[in-house]
């Protein structure tokens, strides 16, 4: 339950109209999507469990926008959100995933040993790589809406699941709640701490009720797998590492993850999941695989280079300042993660991640060196094939001068980057090259 | 579809196990709220839905404060106070001195019933305020009031306050419509109410879908002032520069007397019973509601080691002069009432114009290097006497 009006009986006795938020100064996806018409036909409609539309929209009403994103505005509070309300989500999720559509299908791997390379990006200048997603226990309501006894429920099927882990994934649970006073300093030294949520997002939508009853940490003796408790969701999974060395931390992450979803099932509990949403979680923005994979890269001259938000945005790439989604950048340092959660798989997008790096780092060093020479003397005029294979500085070129024409956003991109003998040569799949019409 | 809680998958769940984690916890409702009196509300609700988790989440969510001892509850509706008795009854008998569930609150708005309070002396006492708050019959309270609700309160407020006339003749500022220029001036007049930070406040609800249908009205004189869908439906203030609290409060009471009036003819009066008086949102502001205070200079008097034990028998509570939150600054203070149920409008205000001539004496006799040890009162009563009344707000 969040707050007030959200399940106030009067507001029936007012008319639509003068119930409809105005949103008026408001720039998020539920601002986008929802109408005086949609909001008339699903006020009064409720799912299972009570949660309501007031409840699914007030994090979105309460905060008009954010200067570096745009935010969802709207949030689940039980698996069946999703369907109760659907009429306002499917759009939104459509707006917020690239073109998903109610019919699509969303399929899952997290098989690791169908990632290709990630093995060695340059530690130079790829500082550490993660992986983090998140899971919600089927049969509990979700922390915008969960009681304290649902909280502690989860909580204890965490901690029973989470102590029966061995080998490397061998850990301890820290309850926030009665944590010493050396325990939290070590486990603010490690970043692991996370802290009672402060930004507004979070807290209309009454995810920091009761704090910090039922709420820890658990990671394992190395340090390098970490698993969130009653936080923004039921679980954060999370996986990390110094270096660049994304594919053993995406291999100790499915291996965890799968490890522990067996664990919960074996207790009757699994993770909250269907084929057309994938994983279920709070933010509408997470579903699918709930996956940000990321890196922390030293990337100073490529940053500043006018055509940076371009190229990302066609690796299906973001950038975060390395405090996190509400922080720029420090001394060139980013944040570099996949864009995308829904409609590709872990490994497909673990996959754009490790080849956009990988490029990125490329980039970076030749600007670094002043190789890089415009135009490169190869270049046709006219190159269309569909499953090109291209030199690095062509690839570059094209990037950078805005040569690639993108297809349609539903359409499937994998780029494919390896880099030997010093030779970034890459797969175009899908992707057209020609010149920009001038 | 009957219901009896917002979640309906909690009463699944033992008492034991929805029971709030109270150990940490220093305000009323923690003191007062055990597992049986849990167990008893828990599958309560109001008629329009509030039920006991509603009440008490934001003292859950705020164990404490550094400087007053919090209520840890709110109200949602009239009958909030009904429907939850058995915690809130308790909670009004610590935090308003003992006082009974049988008792009578009086109310008297009868301005001329004030002996004294025109002449506090301005060198020492800067400004003069008396602030009620009222709640609209008919409506929910703030933590839970819907959009169409809170803005069926603004639309009256306007009509109502559109209508007063000679020296109550203003204009309403909405908080989402005003200009730049206008709302620079009310932050320069002091007026101006932001969206409430305070997690006391925002963590019972009262923020949702701001700043709609939240605003400003003042006359042109600036020295009335309403503040709509704040922390109560209307919050209302009389004040000026200078000492003379008996000019504020015939304002006071005259205003809020014709705005009464207006709300009346349309049907939707002020929430008031004879147990409780006017029914707020804060259980602390029941009863009358009023804080009459002044900010004043007593930089000797602050420092003296009976300072608090003289404010204590006068019956008077000190804060900064930014509020209650704050810290006082340069040796000024902001002193005021500390009663609000017990006791009647009036009664609280001459407690005020009576302790605050004494304090400003003190001052003067310390500044000239004399003894105020003759001077220190004996316990002022006006509800019954409580031993370890140490409650302030």
């Amino acid at each position: 339950m969040p707050f007030g009006n959200t399940h106030n009986k009067f507001k029936l006795n007012y008319s639509a109209e003068q119930e409809y938020p105005d949103l008026s100064q408001h720039n998020n996806h539920m601002a986008k999507v929802l109408t005086p018409e949609m909001y008339a036909q699903l006020r009064d409609k409720e799912t299972p469990s009570g949660f309501t539309l007031d409840d699914v929209i007030q994090t979105g009403v309460d905060n008009p926008g954010h200067p570096f994103i745009m935010t969802v505005g709207c949030v689940a509070g039980d698996e069946e959100t999703y369907e109760v309300f659907k009429d306002l989500l499917d759009p939104v999720i459509e707006d917020r995933h690239g073109g998903y559509k109610p019919t699509d299908k969303h399929k899952t791997d997290l098989n690791a040993e169908n990632l290709q390379g990630g093995d060695d990006l340059d530690p130079n200048y790829v500082l550490s790589s993660r992986v983090r997603t998140g899971r919600s226990i089927r049969g509990f309501c979700l922390p915008p809406h969960c009681s304290r006894g649902e909280r502690r429920g989860i909580e204890q099927l965490s901690i029973e699941a989470l102590d029966s882990l061995e080998g490397d994934l061998k850990g301890k649970y820290y309850a926030l709640k009665n944590m010493t006073e050396e325990e939290q300093q070590q486990l603010i030294d490690d970043h692991f701490l996370f802290d009672k949520p402060v930004s507004p997002l979070l807290l209309a939508s009454g995810m920091a009720r009761d704090w910090p009853d039922a709420r820890g940490i658990w990671h394992n003796d190395n340090k390098t797998f970490l698993v969130w408790v009653n936080e923004e969701d039921h679980l954060r999974v999370i996986s990390m590492q110094k270096g660049g060395n994304m594919r053993e931390v995406f291999n100790r992450f499915c291996t965890g993850l799968t490890k522990i979803e067996d664990l919960f099932k074996d207790r009757g509990h699994e993770f909250m999941w269907n084929e057309h949403l994938g994983y279920v979680l709070t933010c509408p923005s997470n579903l699918g695989t709930g996956l940000r994979a990321g890196v922390h890269v030293k990337l100073p001259h490529l940053s500043k280079h006018e055509k940076f938000g371009e190229i990302l945005k066609r690796l299906r790439l973001q950038k975060r300042g390395t405090g996190g989604v509400d922080t720029a950048a420090v001394g060139g340092v980013f944040d570099i993660s996949n864009a995308d959660r829904l409609g590709f798989s872990e490994v497909e997008l673990v996959q754009m991640v490790v080849d956009g790096v990988n490029l990125l780092v490329n980039m970076e060093k030749r600007l670094e060196s002043g190789e890089l020479r415009w135009p490169p003397d190869d270049v046709s005029s006219e190159v269309t094939e569909s499953h090109q294979q291209v030199t690095g500085e062509i690839i570059m070129f094209h990037l950078i001068k805005g040569y690639f024409r993108c297809p349609e956003r539903n359409q499937q991109v994998i780029f494919r980057s390896t880099c030997r003998g010093g030779r970034l040569t890459g797969a175009v799949d899908g992707w057209s090259l020609k010149p920009a019409d001038l | 579809m009957t219901k009896n809680c917002h979640n309906d998958y909690k009463m699944k769940f033992t008492t034991d196990e929805e029971f709030p984690d109270l150990s940490l916890h220093n305000n009323h409702m923690a003191k007062v709220l055990t597992k049986e009196i849990y167990e008893k509300l828990r599958s309560k609700s109001t008629p329009s839905g509030f039920t006991v988790d509603d009440v008490i989440q934001t003292g859950v969510d705020n164990p404490g404060h550094p400087f007053i001892m919090t209520v840890g509850c709110v109200a949602g509706d009239e009958e909030s106070y009904e429907v939850f008795k058995e915690l809130l009854d308790p909670v009004i008998s610590d935090r308003h001195g003992g006082y009974k569930p049988t008792d009578k609150h009086k109310t008297d708005l009868n301005f001329e019933n004030l002996k004294g309070g025109d002449d506090l002396d301005p060198n020492y006492v800067l400004s003069s305020r008396v602030r009620t708050g009222r709640s609209i019959k008919g409506f929910t309270l703030p933590p839970h009031n819907s959009r169409g609700e809170r803005r069926a309160i603004q639309n009256l407020s306007i009509e109502a306050l559109s209508s007063l006339e000679g020296e109550f003749k203003g204009k309403y500022y909405p908080l989402d419509g005003m200009t730049d220029a206008e709302q620079e001036q009310l932050i320069a007049d002091h007026f101006l109410f932001d969206k409430p930070v305070s997690p006391l406040l925002t963590c019972a609800g009262m923020a949702r879908d701001w700043p709609d249908a939240r605003g400003i009205w003042h006359n042109d004189n600036k020295t009335f002032l309403v503040w709509v869908n704040e922390e109560d439906h209307l919050r209302v203030i009389s004040m000026q520069k200078g000492g003379n609290m008996k000019e504020v409060f015939k304002r006071f009471c005259v205003g809020l007397q014709k705005i009464e009036e207006i709300f009346k003819k349309h049907n939707h009066g002020f929430m008031w019973n004879e147990h409780l008086g006017y029914i707020l949102t804060c259980p602390s502001n029941l009863g009358t509601g009023l804080r009459g205070g002044v900010h004043v200079k007593l930089p000797k008097l602050s420092t003296h080691a009976k300072f608090e034990e003289i404010l204590t028998r006068l019956r008077l509570q000190k804060r900064g002069t930014g509020g209650v939150d704050t810290a006082s600054v340069g040796g000024v203070f902001d002193i005021s009432n500390a009663d609000r149920l017990g006791s009647s409008e009036v009664e609280q205000v001459q407690l005020v114009v009576d302790g605050v001539k004494l304090m400003v004496e003190m001052e003067k006799k310390l500044e000239k290097g004399e003894s105020i040890d003759g001077m220190i009162p004996a316990q002022k009563f006006v509800c019954d006497p409580q031993e370890e009344d140490k409650s302030i707000c």
